[in-house]
Parts: structure tokens; C-alpha cells; sequence
């Protein structure tokens, strides 16, 4: 059995420990904000927070994570308010949407690293697969949240 | 604020909208007002399908109006990020006069336009066709609610209909200043029939479009409510996961399922003609980890020979074979023999894959007498008779539920994944959610075809083409999808792009072989240019260059008495700055393409390491889609078009080896990246007219023969053969 906190809310966990994170986010709580793209840590579709780290929980084993606090996109905010989300908004960022959930987790992370970013900052450490190329939006909207946050 | 400058020259249809890089904010152009606040958008539920096809207060098949004003509008394509859901309720809003803010829009059901005739007309989204092909369908709908609801207030005051009009959500009476709320009309409206159906506004009529305004999905894909087909949660469901044979076509022949005897929470091993799943009860972790200890023998026959290298060869010996003619112009061998000058070239591209965000997936619960399937599906219609079909039901007893798609660039109209879960649900008995590993999506992808295109040109005196003759080796996406089509005649997709150019080059003749093999190919992305433009705006740079001509000149003479084509091309070499210099190591290219009544042109400016790696810098993206609902989704999916096509140039490849696809996840098919994503400027350039042409798509051919063109400016070296990263670009 295995203890993990997600989005505030204590879980325990019985399944074979080498059932990564997203698995069982997805399928065994039922929290499907966090999305399956490759299941090789390459797309970071399925990013979440693990104490307060951003991190590809289809590689991310649940056996490794007793004790572990987890934040999905779903606890990223109670009314999709955090200053990401709303820069995600306000430049209308997402178009299928499919990779967005781990693209405002990656970054919401990445901003607390670096409050405000280059672009080559940004180049460097946001590294997540948008197929429909909302790049340019995503960029400016980076920038956006890092202002509102600074302000 | 997002720059905007508007030509004081031109005039309200002209008018040029500019997406720049800086901040975003309102897009306003002459004639269009700014968008509403958040406040005042539409909305759609994060579950966009509708439980029940039907809703009180209806009046027809699309339009309900409740009590308090609030719009149900249904929305009858596919919304998969390029905005349609929110671009043709805007059509509808134009025409009912309603109040955009109290619109709430959902999916229509594929299972009532059985019901009930087609009521909904088709309702696939592919080939850039969700709002061009339905513009006069919807507004025809809108304008009829609104006359029935103006007739119906008429009515009550007892006066003439011609008294009175509708404006947000209201009726009013001119003469007399008598107002009726659309909710208090409704139900009398819906018992009205017109005698005669009203005539539809034209562009130049419009009041509320173009308009700026936020797509109503945007929020739900912030917080991670949206549904996706992959996010279906039904009571008692199981979970697959499946592996088909990994050469298309090949038979399951055995597999031994011993290994897997005594496996906790493993519900069945479905052995199918052409794959084998596994079903769990519990995660489809489960299932996937499972299905990887199985070991299949598949019979592949002859198909397990095949490898690219093979194929390549194959496709460029058919070259000389008699072919099928898609364009004949004058007389090309005349016109040969009496050039200046002679060129040749031949030009190829690969296999690709779509590989949408969303594996492909699906989850069904099929009874005695009802079949439920939860999709993302291009065309909810075509799933639905899929459905039908592989279940035995009838397809009015057949349940799509919609989803949001992650992705479909073609791919998600398939039905493949479907057909299989169905497969599956016969056996188990219970509801099935099967979904694809990224390897499977990929490899048992319906592939971008692979194709080779044979150049032939004689240039005049003056350097310019007098005749071009080109022959095209590729396969038949037709005969894949199973459209019927004569074999005497060229099917558009194997030819789009070459057959569809604007040039004035008195000969020419365009002829095609199709040459199948055992991997199915399928629409993708601006079928057919997504590939042939790189090639004939590859060739023509190469007879600009040979004969000391600048590209752009060239083409713009190429397109003399063309002046929508001279239009775009000449804001795209002003705006991307042609001709001004460069530092050494960067080019810039050019391109130009007419592709869903769309005209495109681009100006990319890149630059080449001496280690051979490109970086594109810059592209500059100038688009005439004729007329247009909602400028900030065209201006999206220009961008998003721009780095579809930057993946397919710079990257994209599918290999074949042994008659499977090599590539099986993004490790080894790269896509590009945020860091790699140059600067992209979009200037919309909307020349209005009858004809309404298709965004999603048109941007995306002329990227990939821009960058290749820029190449070859900053290097010397032509690009004939995609991706870019498979040519030697190293400095000497």
C-alpha cells in the first residue's frame, strides 16, 4: 500500500509498484486533466507536480512515490485563477488542447525557477510537444504570467 | 497589444490584418469591431456531446431557445483545435440576430441526422471544409429561426412581419416601439413555417463578422475539464490495449497465451484476424504491460520484404510507365525541343505519420439493442456507420458521443480504432476502453503517402518556363479510404499542388501513376500539396537561379493577369522584408500556393551552421482565405499550419523495414519544438467574393518549399529530397 497526497487529498494506492503516476491518476482516481501522449517521457503530456517539481508521470513509478505530495492540473487552482492558466487564456493558447494540461504544469513550475525568463531561458526549459504549434502563443503567454506574477 | 496596421488604401474586404509577435490583444481592422470581454463569450460544456440528441424549446434540428433567451446552438463538425465550434455558431449568431453572450452551443448527433434525414448535412471536418462547405447551410438556418421568430411577434401584435426586426435577441416593432424577447417567441416560432425561406446576407452584409473573437473551448483546456475521447469513464469499464501486426495487412497466426495464465486482473485475451489485445480490469497500464509479454507469430507474406530503400527505387523506375494525364496545356514536346534552355529534376518525399497528441483511441458499450461509443472522432457520421456496420446495429440505434479531438490532421476519420473496440466488446461483454500505445498510433498510422515527382522545363530567352512537364509516382489515398473513382482519371490528392499551380507557363503537362504497396496512406494535412509544393516551388527556384532571376520576380511575372495571387506574393516580400541583406550562412525563400480556395504565400528567412544545422529564423505567412468569421482562428491556425509543416520538413520521416514502420515514438520521429519555433508574422489578406476558402490547411505546403528555397540561398545546395535533416548541409 502506498500513501501520496494529490491535490490536497490523501490516497492510498494498491497496485503493483511499478505502475507509473499517470496510470494511476488516470485510471485508478479518475483525474484525466493529466494525459497520455508517449509513455517514453518525451512529449510531457502527462506532466504534474511531485513536491512541487515538474515531472513526465508516465515514467514516474507509483512505488517510488510514498509520502509523495502531488499536484495535477486540476489542483493547480480552484477556478483555473492561477496567473498560468489565465495568461493561457488570455492569449487563447490552446487549440486541440490535448497537451496543454502538462504545458501549463511544465511551466507553472519552470516560473518559479526563473521569475522572469528569457527566451532563451524559456527555449532552454520548456520542452513540451504541441502537434498543433501553438508555440508563438505559448511563448507570449510565458511572458504574460511571469508579469503577473511579478506584479 | 498585437500590432495591427490596416493599408489606408484598401478597402473594407482588403483589409490586412497583422498578428504580430509582441503581446497578444485585439486584432481591429476597418469594419470589425473589437471582441466582447470574457464575460459576454458563448460557451460549450466541457463534455461538448450531448446525452440526449433532443432539447425542449426547439426550434428545428440546430436552434433552441429557452424562456430566459439563453441560445442552444448545435454544432454538427469536429472541433480538434482549429475553432469551428466556435466559428460556425458566429455564422449562425450573424444571421439570428441573437445575442452572442447567451449562445451555448453542443455537438449535434450523428445518431439524429440519421434519424431524421440528414438534417445536419455532412458532418466531417477534413479538407478544410467545416465552415466553407456548410457557410450557406448554417446561415440559411440562423436566417430562418430568425424569420419565424420575427413572424411569430408579428403575429401577436397583429401587423406586418415587414414592420419588424431582430436585433440581440430582440423583436421589435419600428412604428411602434413594441419589443417581444426571443424567449418569450420561441415556442410560437417553432410552430411557424415560412412560406418562402428568406435569402441569406452576403459578407458585405454582415454586421457582426469578422469578428475577433475567443474560441469557447479555450477555458476548458486550461484546467483540464475538457473531455477527450481517451478521457471516457463509464460504469464497469475494462481496459485494452492491442497490437496489431506489425506489417499492415499481416494475420494474427498464433500466440501463446499461457504466459500470461494466473496474471492478476487480466479479463481476456482477444485474438483478432489482423492484432491481439488484452483486456484488464483495472488500468490500462495493466493491459499494455500485459499485451508486452505476449509474443505473437503474425503471416505477412510478401509484405515483409519491403524496406523504403526498395520502394524508393520502385517508385522512381515507374517514372517511365505509361501514365494517367491531369493537365495538358499546348504542347510540351514541341515547346521542349525549342527551348533556350532545358532543366530536369526529380523530387521525393516520404511516408509520414499524423501522430496527433491523442493516440488513437475509443471506448464503447455495446448491448443487445444500443451501441454507446465515446470518440474523438473527424466525422462523428462516418463513426457512427463504422459503428453500425461493425456491431450489426442499426444505425439509429448507435450512440457517438463526441469528444474534444487532441489532435486529427487527417487521421481521426479512420474509424480503425473503433471497429476494434467493438471487436473487443464482443468478446468481453462489457464496456471497453482500448487505447493505442504511442508505437502502435504511429506505426499502424494511415501514412502521408510517399511520392516522386519528375521535373521537365524549357526556359525562353528571357529565362522564363515555356513549358513544364511533370510526372508524379505516388499512391492512391482514394483507393486506401475506399472512394470510388475512375482509373482513367487523376484523383485530386495524388496531384493537388502541381496540377493546381497559378503559373503562366503556356505548356504543360502533369501525369500521374499510382503505385500501391501493403501500407495504407491517407489524407494528411493539405493532401497531396503538403508534399508537391515543396517540389514544383523547389523547381521553379531552380530554374530562377540557373537563368540569374530573382525568385519573386519570377513568379510574379509567372502570374501576370493573376493580381489575388500578385496580391499575396507581393505583401509576403514585403513584409518579409525580400531582398533586403542577410548576414552569411542565412536565405530567405519564397513559395506561393492556392490550396482550399485559399491563396498562401511565405517568406521564410533561415540560417545554415557549418555544421549543417538549419535554424529557421523567421516566417513571414500572408493568407487570402476569400472571406472570414473569426480572424484570431485563422491567424491560430497560420501558426499552427507554419510549425505542422516546419516538422514535416525539417524532421519527418517514416521508414519502412521489413514492412513495418520503423519510427515508433518521438524519440526517433522528431517534432519541432518550442525552441526551434521561429518567428512567425501573419498577415491576413482576405479578398472577399463569393467563394469562402479553408484555413486550417492552405499554410501548410507553402512553409516547406520556403525553408527548402531559404536553404538554398544561404547555401547553394538544393533540397530535392524531404526531410532537410536527411540532406548534407555542412559548410566545406
Amino acid at each position: 500500500m502506498i500513501t501520496i497526497q494529490v491535490n490536497g487529498t490523501s490516497r492510498q494506492i494498491d497496485i503493483e509498484p511499478d505502475t507509473p503516476l499517470l496510470w494511476v491518476l488516470r485510471d485508478v482516481i479518475g483525474l484525466t486533466g493529466t494525459k497520455f501522449g508517449c509513455g517514453i517521457a518525451q512529449c510531457g503530456a502527462c506532466t504534474v507536480h511531485i513536491n512541487g517539481a515538474a515531472m513526465r508521470s508516465c515514467s514516474v513509478p507509483i512505488g517510488a512515490l510514498d509520502g509523495a505530495k502531488i499536484v495535477t492540473i486540476e489542483g493547480l487552482s480552484p477556478d483555473n485563477s492561477h496567473p498560468v492558466q489565465r495568461a493561457w487564456i488570455e492569449e487563447s493558447v490552446p487549440q486541440c488542447g490535448y497537451c496543454q494540461s502538462g504545458q501549463i504544469m511544465a511551466v507553472a513550475a519552470f516560473l518559479k525557477t526563473f521569475a522572469k525568463p528569457t527566451d532563451a531561458d524559456i527555449d532552454a526549459n520548456v520542452t513540451n510537444i504541441c502537434r498543433c504549434g501553438t508555440y508563438p502563443a505559448l511563448r507570449r503567454a510565458i511572458h504574460r504570467a511571469a508579469n503577473a506574477v511579478k506584479a | 497589444m498585437r500590432a495591427t496596421r490596416v493599408a489606408p488604401d484598401l478597402s473594407r474586404r482588403q483589409v490586412i490584418f497583422t498578428a504580430g509577435s509582441a503581446a497578444g490583444g485585439l486584432l481591429i481592422g476597418i469594419g470589425m469591431a473589437a471582441a466582447p470581454g470574457g464575460a459576454r463569450a458563448a460557451t460549450v460544456s466541457n463534455k461538448p456531446w450531448d446525452d440526449k440528441d433532443s432539447a425542449p424549446h426547439e426550434l428545428d434540428a440546430w436552434i433552441a431557445i429557452d424562456p430566459d433567451d439563453s441560445v442552444l446552438i448545435r454544432y454538427q463538425r469536429a472541433e480538434m483545435g482549429q475553432g469551428s465550434m466556435t466559428a460556425l455558431p458566429m455564422l449562425i449568431t450573424e444571421e439570428l440576430q441573437c445575442d452572442w453572450s447567451k449562445v451555448r452551443i453542443e455537438y449535434a448527433s450523428a445518431t439524429r441526422n440519421a434519424r431524421e434525414n440528414r438534417v445536419y448535412g455532412n458532418m466531417y471536418s477534413h479538407g478544410s471544409m467545416s465552415v466553407r462547405e456548410s457557410q450557406k447551410m448554417v446561415q440559411q438556418v440562423g436566417a430562418s429561426a430568425r424569420e419565424r421568430l420575427i413572424a411569430a411577434a408579428a403575429a401577436r401584435w397583429k401587423v406586418p412581419a415587414s414592420d419588424c426586426m431582430a436585433a440581440q435577441s430582440v423583436v421589435t416593432h419600428r412604428p411602434s416601439g413594441r419589443t417581444l424577447r426571443y424567449g418569450e417567441l420561441a415556442a410560437a416560432a417553432a410552430k411557424i413555417k415560412l412560406a418562402k425561406e428568406p435569402t441569406i446576407k452576403t459578407p458585405a452584409q454582415f454586421s457582426f463578422l469578422p469578428r475577433r473573437m475567443p474560441r469557447v473551448d479555450v477555458a476548458h483546456k486550461t484546467d483540464g475539464a475538457a473531455k477527450f475521447g481517451i478521457d471516457a469513464q463509464v460504469p464497469g469499464m475494462v481496459f485494452a490495449a492491442i497490437a496489431a501486426c506489425p506489417v499492415p495487412g499481416g494475420k494474427l497466426k498464433a500466440v501463446d497465451e499461457s504466459v500470461l495464465s494466473g496474471a492478476p486482473g487480466i479479463v481476456a485475451i482477444v485474438k483478432l484476424d489482423h492484432a491481439v489485445a488484452v483486456v484488464a480490469t483495472d488500468s490500462f497500464w495493466r493491459a499494455k504491460r500485459a499485451l508486452s509479454r505476449l509474443q505473437p507469430q503474425w503471416d505477412v507474406g510478401a509484405a515483409g520484404l519491403v524496406n523504403s530503400a526498395q520502394l524508393s527505387k520502385d517508385f522512381r523506375a515507374a517514372l517511365g510507365a505509361k501514365m494517367v494525364v491531369a493537365r495538358n496545356d499546348g504542347d510540351v514536346a514541341k515547346a521542349m525541343s525549342r527551348g533556350a534552355r532545358t532543366f530536369e529534376a526529380i523530387y521525393e518525399t516520404p511516408y509520414l505519420s499524423h501522430s496527433p497528441m491523442e493516440p488513437m483511441n475509443a471506448t464503447v458499450n455495446l448491448q443487445a439493442d444500443r451501441l454507446d461509443v465515446w470518440v474523438g472522432s473527424q466525422d462523428a457520421e462516418g463513426a457512427l456507420h463504422a459503428a453500425a456496420t461493425a456491431s450489426g446495429l442499426e444505425p439509429e440505434q448507435v450512440h457517438v458521443h463526441n469528444a474534444f479531438l487532441g489532435g486529427g490532421f487527417g487521421r481521426r476519420d479512420g474509424n480503425d480504432e473503433i471497429v476494434q473496440a467493438i471487436a473487443i466488446a464482443k468478446v468481453v461483454k462489457r464496456p471497453v476502453k482500448l487505447i493505442w500505445t504511442r508505437e502502435e498510433d504511429m506505426r499502424h498510422d494511415r501514412f502521408r503517402p510517399h511520392a516522386v515527382v519528375a521535373f521537365k522545363a524549357a526556359t525562353g530567352s528571357d529565362g522564363l518556363p515555356t513549358a513544364w512537364s511533370m510526372r508524379i509516382v505516388t499512391s492512391s489515398i482514394f483507393q486506401s479510404v475506399g472512394i470510388p473513382f475512375p482509373p482513367d482519371k487523376a484523383e485530386p490528392p495524388a496531384v493537388d499542388g502541381l496540377v493546381s499551380n497559378g503559373y503562366a507557363v503556356p505548356n504543360q503537362r502533369i501525369e500521374l501513376l499510382l503505385k500501391n504497396t501493403h501500407l495504407p496512406v491517407w489524407f494528411y494535412r493539405a493532401p497531396g500539396a503538403n508534399q508537391h509544393v515543396f517540389a514544383i516551388e523547389g523547381f521553379l527556384d531552380e530554374i530562377a537561379a540557373a537563368n540569374r532571376l530573382d525568385p519573386y520576380r519570377l513568379r510574379r511575372k509567372l502570374l501576370a493577369g493573376k493580381p489575388d495571387w500578385i496580391k499575396v506574393l507581393d505583401i509576403a516580400a514585403q513584409k518579409g522584408d525580400w531582398g533586403k541583406p542577410l548576414p552569411r550562412g542565412s536565405g530567405r525563400g519564397i513559395a506561393i500556393c492556392n490550396f482550399t480556395d485559399s491563396l498562401c504565400a511565405q517568406v521564410a528567412e533561415v540560417t545554415v551552421k557549418p555544421s549543417g544545422e538549419v535554424k529557421v529564423d523567421r516566417v513571414t505567412v500572408v493568407l487570402d482565405t476569400r472571406n472570414m468569421v473569426n480572424p484570431q482562428t485563422i491567424v491560430e491556425q497560420a501558426e499552427s499550419s507554419v510549425i505542422f509543416g516546419l516538422t514535416a520538413a525539417l524532421y519527418g520521416k517514416i521508414t519502412i523495414k521489413d514492412g513495418a514502420a520503423v519510427q515508433g515514438n518521438f524519440d526517433t520521429y522528431r517534432m519541432v519544438r518550442l525552441a526551434e519555433a521561429p518567428k512567425i508574422d501573419v498577415h491576413l489578406a482576405p479578398s472577399g467574393g463569393e467563394v469562402w476558402g479553408g484555413a486550417g490547411e492552405p499554410a501548410v505546403p507553402p512553409v516547406i518549399a520556403a525553408v527548402a528555397n531559404a536553404i538554398f540561398a544561404a547555401t547553394g545546395k538544393r533540397i530535392r529530397t524531404l526531410p532537410i535533416v536527411d540532406n548534407d548541409l555542412r559548410s566545406a
